[in-house]
This record gives structure tokens, sequence and C-alpha cells, in this order.
């Protein structure tokens, strides 16, 4: 949404004076987020523990040997549930953002190509979409019902596909109106052929920086439902969930509260070095 | 001469305006239509018996009969085909209808009401606390780009713009509220429980605010016509207030406008953290009371908000800036 202005307003002497330092954030954010998936990914099998094994005579040790990141109230090992929560909440988020990511560049480049009412339905669509907040939406879907993963699933594609049209649609613009594409097309190319060798080159670019960002902004929605407590419920381990169960302990376990709170962070931290300046909508 | 091009340009002002009014309108529209299914949905999948259900959230659970279940059946109409049911679903919200709370049986608009008073204050104060710190320092770093109030300036911006809403939340409330024991940490029995859920929320969108205020005013320092504000003979102070400031202007509301989506997001989390009795607080709470036509009307009510908010930073564009006014195609 703020593509053009942040464009206009970036200024001319970063042209090549900040060019190497914005490519170095870039890889380190990249390589933030590519551990903390890789934790998620791999981290629950590691662990072995089983995050939902009580021991209540555990009740919140502090990080030592047997249990790395310390226990909870109920002596629940800290770094098992870390690591079933990070799985989760960045699984859903990916699986989320790519499965919204297809109809919405899909229909991008549609209204693009097509042009007239055609484009002009989608835009009303996605207008439409617009108007209800993301957060809102996936909140009522989390409404609807309670602690299912698929409702939480549906809000955040249903309402992270819009970025996804809007980008594409102004990015293959310039693209299917160049001479590369007409040639294709006197050519004799088809459809399939131009999206495949002219459309989502040009896309792709934009689109690997969309879609870890809109992952981690589907992460953070989570976390956020969880942390109210309309989002997934307990005993499932959650990042927002962990939060709120370490939250009346912060005083005797700060470890506790700084489990989460450091992953998510370090996710924060990782998605704002990918998107350069960090102000992005 | 002139007469005809003053037409003209009210003609297409008008036309814009338009543009702009119908585009808002489509949106409430679609909004509307959005939560009312969603909710008729959320109303139609809850578990057990629907009536037994409201039967029970009004009376308390030693008192449900059947009895009182097929008296609450009867009086909400919960026996008509589903078709049926979502179309009269649809008139009530058209009609403004709102319908009555399932659980305190009081009409959903005077809940709301009261509500929304609450989350215009918690807004309005957090647009303040932004304007006031992300205004002057993005004008002060956008002059001295490079400087050290920049640099800082950029950093802080980084990182407080990426913290979302809850997490700076938590980090304000353990340090202002339990370390230094300063203020309320919850609830809204003193004017300075609303400093802590306003700070939460002002303080990300000053980030954001001072980084695209510094980037907008370093463009508008560097544009020619402050040069030739300066070449005619104004003093820099004079050029600054009568045209940079005016340039500048225009990014910094679009951006809010786009930040509004913060600004709602950040109602239903800080609200429900802070305890803060607004539309955000209200929405959860019925979230959690299954109580439906609370959850529609608070969402309605926030997406209203929402729209509202837009529509008035679209107007704030056009009034800035004159080129809207002969193509207002956005």
């Amino acid at each position: 949404m703020t593509a053009p202005s942040r464009t206009a307003a970036l200024p001319a002497l970063s042209a090549d004076g900040l060019q190497r330092p914005a490519r170095t954030r870039r890889r380190a954010g990249l390589a933030i987020l590519g551990l903390l998936a890789v934790f998620a990914a791999l981290g629950p099998a590691l662990v072995g523990a089983d995050p939902a094994r009580q021991a209540l005579d555990q009740s919140l040790l502090p990080p030592g040997s047997a249990h790395w990141l310390g226990t909870d109230l109920f002596g629940r090992s800290t770094l098992a549930r870390l690591a079933h929560a990070a799985q989760l909440s960045l699984g859903l988020a990916l699986v989320a953002s790519a499965s919204a990511a297809v109809p919405g560049v899909l229909l991008g480049v549609a209204a693009s190509w097509r042009g007239g009412g055609a484009e002009r339905g989608l835009v009303l669509l996605a207008d439409a979409v617009l108007a209800v907040p993301g957060l809102l939406l996936v909140l009522l879907f989390a409404a609807l019902a309670p602690g299912q993963h698929w409702a939480l699933y549906m809000g955040l594609s249903l309402s992270l596909w819009v970025e996804y049209f809007r980008v594409s649609r102004a990015a293959s613009r310039p693209v299917l109106a160049g001479d590369a594409v007409q040639a294709s097309r006197l050519l004799g190319f088809g459809p399939v052929y131009v999206l495949r060798r002219h459309v989502l080159p040009a896309l792709s670019p934009v689109l690997s920086t969309l879609l870890p960002f809109s992952a981690a902004q589907a992460v953070l929605a989570l976390a956020a439902l969880g942390f109210i407590g309309v989002g997934i419920q307990p005993p499932t381990a959650e990042l927002g969930l962990m939060m709120t169960e370490a939250l009346p302990h912060y005083e005797e376990a700060p470890w506790l509260m700084a489990a989460p709170v450091g992953l998510l962070m370090l996710l924060v931290l990782g998605m704002a070095l990918v998107a350069g300046t960090g102000e992005r909508a | 001469m002139t007469g005809r091009t003053t037409t003209t340009t009210t003609a297409s002002t008008a036309r814009g305006w338009a543009g702009i009014l119908l585009r808002r309108g489509l949106q409430i529209v679609a909004l509307a239509l959005i939560v009312g299914t969603l909710c008729f949905a959320m109303a139609r999948s809850l578990p057990g018996d629907m009536a037994t259900r409201i039967a029970a959230g009004r009376y308390g659970y030693d008192l449900v009969s059947n009895a009182a279940a097929s008296a609450v059946r009867g009086e909400l109409g919960l026996d008509r085909p589903v078709w049926q049911a979502l179309l009269s679903w649809w008139g009530d919200i058209a009609r403004l209808d709102l319908g009555t709370s399932f659980v305190s049986g009081d009409p959903v608009w005077n809940e709301i009401a009261h509500q929304l008073g609450a989350t215009v204050d918690l807004s309005v104060a957090a647009l303040l606390i932004a304007m006031a710190l992300g205004l002057p320092l993005g004008i002060w770093s956008g002059l001295h780009p490079g400087g050290r109030v920049d640099r800082t300036a950029a950093a802080l911006a980084v990182l407080l713009r990426a913290t979302p809403p809850f997490l700076l939340a938590v980090l304000l409330m353990l340090a202002v509220a339990v370390h230094l024991g300063m203020l309320p940490v919850a609830g809204d029995a003193h004017a300075g429980s609303l400093l802590l859920p306003a700070l939460t929320l002002g303080l990300g969108l000053a980030a954001g605010l001072a980084r695209v205020a510094g980037a907008a005013m370093r463009q508008a320092a560097a544009s020619p016509s402050l040069v030739f504000a300066r070449a005619k003979g104004l003093t820099d102070r004079q050029a600054l207030w009568r045209h940079g400031l005016l340039q500048a202007a225009l990014p910094v509301v679009a951006y809010l406008g786009v930040q509004s989506v913060f600004l709602v997001e950040g109602a239903v989390v800080v609200e429900t953290l802070f305890a803060w009795p607004g539309i955000g607080h209200a929405l959860v709470h019925a979230v959690f009371g299954r109580d439906v036509p609370m959850v529609q009307g608070a969402a309605l009510c926030m997406g209203l908000l929402f729209v509202m908010f837009n529509l008035l930073v679209d107007a704030a564009c056009v009034a800035i800036d004159p080129r809207r006014r002969t193509d207002a195609s956005a």
C-alpha cells in the first residue's frame, strides 16, 4: 500500500551509498528467518520431550542441563513447548501465506492482463476485503470455530491474498505492456508461456520479499490472538499462549517469559531486516 | 474564461469526491456483508442447542428448562430454513437493527455507544502521542539528514515499528507498571490508565511517522519549489513553514491512512490487555461469551471506524494536494 510513496521518498543519495549494507542486511534477515524455520522444522524432533508432559514436582525449574530453558508451572519443558509452538505458528503461517500467494498472484496478473470490467470487479473485491482489517477477519474466523486450526488458516489466507493481488497487479502491468510480451504473443506463444517466461521472473523479487514478510505477519497475528486468548486454545503450545501463561510468574521465572518473547523478537528482527527500511504497512 | 475554468474545476472536484465517497460506501456495504455472513455462520455453528445455550446465558444453568429454551427459540426465530434466516439477518443489518445481546439482554447499540467513546478516546490519544513524538523528530531528522538525531531515530524506528503492539504492551507493562510501580496496569479508574495503552499504540505509530516525515521533509527541502521560495527572498524559516511543511504533509497524511489498520488491530489487542472498556475489549469479551450479536456489532463498529478514518484521510489528502482535485481517480 505504501509502495509508491516509499520509493518516491527514498533519497537519491542511497543509490549506491546504501546498496551494499542493504544487501548484507537483507541476507542477515533471511539467515535469521532461515534459522527460525530450521528450529521450527527440526526442533520438536531434536528436543524429543513431550510438550504436554507434566511433572508437578519440577515446577518452575530454572534453566539447567535437564531442561535447557527451564520448566513452566506444570513442570513442562519450555524448550519442547517453544519448539512445538514455533513449528505450529510458522507452519500455519507459511501454509496460509503460500496458499494466499497463489490465487493472489494469479488474480493480480489476470486483472492487469484482462483489464476492463474484469479488472474493476477484482479491484472491487480486493477493496471489499480491505474494508475488514486483517486481524479482525482472523478473529471472526477464530470465533467461528474456537480452537480449530482450519479456521485460523482460512482467516489468515483470506486476509493475506489481497496484498499479493495488489502487488502482482501493479508489477505485472509494465511487463505485460512491454515489447517482449508483445513479441512472444505475435510469435504465437500462449498465456502459460508468457506467464512462466515473462511475468513470473519479473514478479519473483517482489514475491520473495513479500512471502517471508507475510508469513511473519501471520505468525504475529497468531501470537497476538493466542495472547489475548481467542486464538489457539490451551494446552496446545503456542507462542502467545506461552506468554499469557508466563506473565503471572514473571517475577519468579523470567526465563519462561523470555523464551517466547525472544523468539518473536528474533522473528520480527529478521522480518524488519528483510523488509529493508522497515516502513512496510 | 476564468468562470469556465472554475466550473470545470468544481465539476471535477465533485467527481473526485463522488469517486471517493462511492469507494468508501461500497466498502461499508462489503464490510456489513462479510461481517454479517460470518456472524450468521457463527450463530449457526454454536455447539449444542443454541436456544438452550442462550437461555442458560440469560437465566443461569440451574434454571434452564425446555420451556425456557423453546421460549427463546420462538423469540429469536431459530427454527427457520438457512437461506431465509440469512436474508432476514442481512435485512436486520440493513435496517441498522443489531439486536440484543445474548448475555445481558440489552440492545447492542446501547452497549456499543458506551464503548465507542472509550475507543475513540484511546485512538485520539494514541494519534496525538504519535504526532507529538513522531513529527518533530521526523522534521528535524529530515532537515539534518545523516545527523545524530536522524541515525538514532532511524534505529529506534526500526526497533519500535517492528515490535507488534502486544509485545510492546507487555514490555511497557513490565517496565513501567510492575518495576517502577508508577501507573495502573489495567482498568479505567484513573486518567493515568489511559496513558499506558495510548503509549503502546502511539509509540508504534510514532516510529513509522518519524521515518515517513523525515523522508518527506528531506525531499521537500531538496525540491525546486523551496529553492525558488528562497530565491524570491523568503528566509529559511518562512520557506519551511509556507512551502516545505505543506509539501511534506501529503505523504505523512497518506501514511496515516495506511496505518489506520494498525490502529484498529492494535486497539483489539491493547484494549484487551489493559482492560480498557472499548470496542476491541467488548469484541474479545463477546467472543468468549459466544455472544454473536455483540460480536457482530463490535466488529461492524470497528470496521466502520476504520473506513471512516480512511475517508477522513482521503479528504485531508484532497484538501492538501490541489492535483487530486483535478484528477482524483484514486
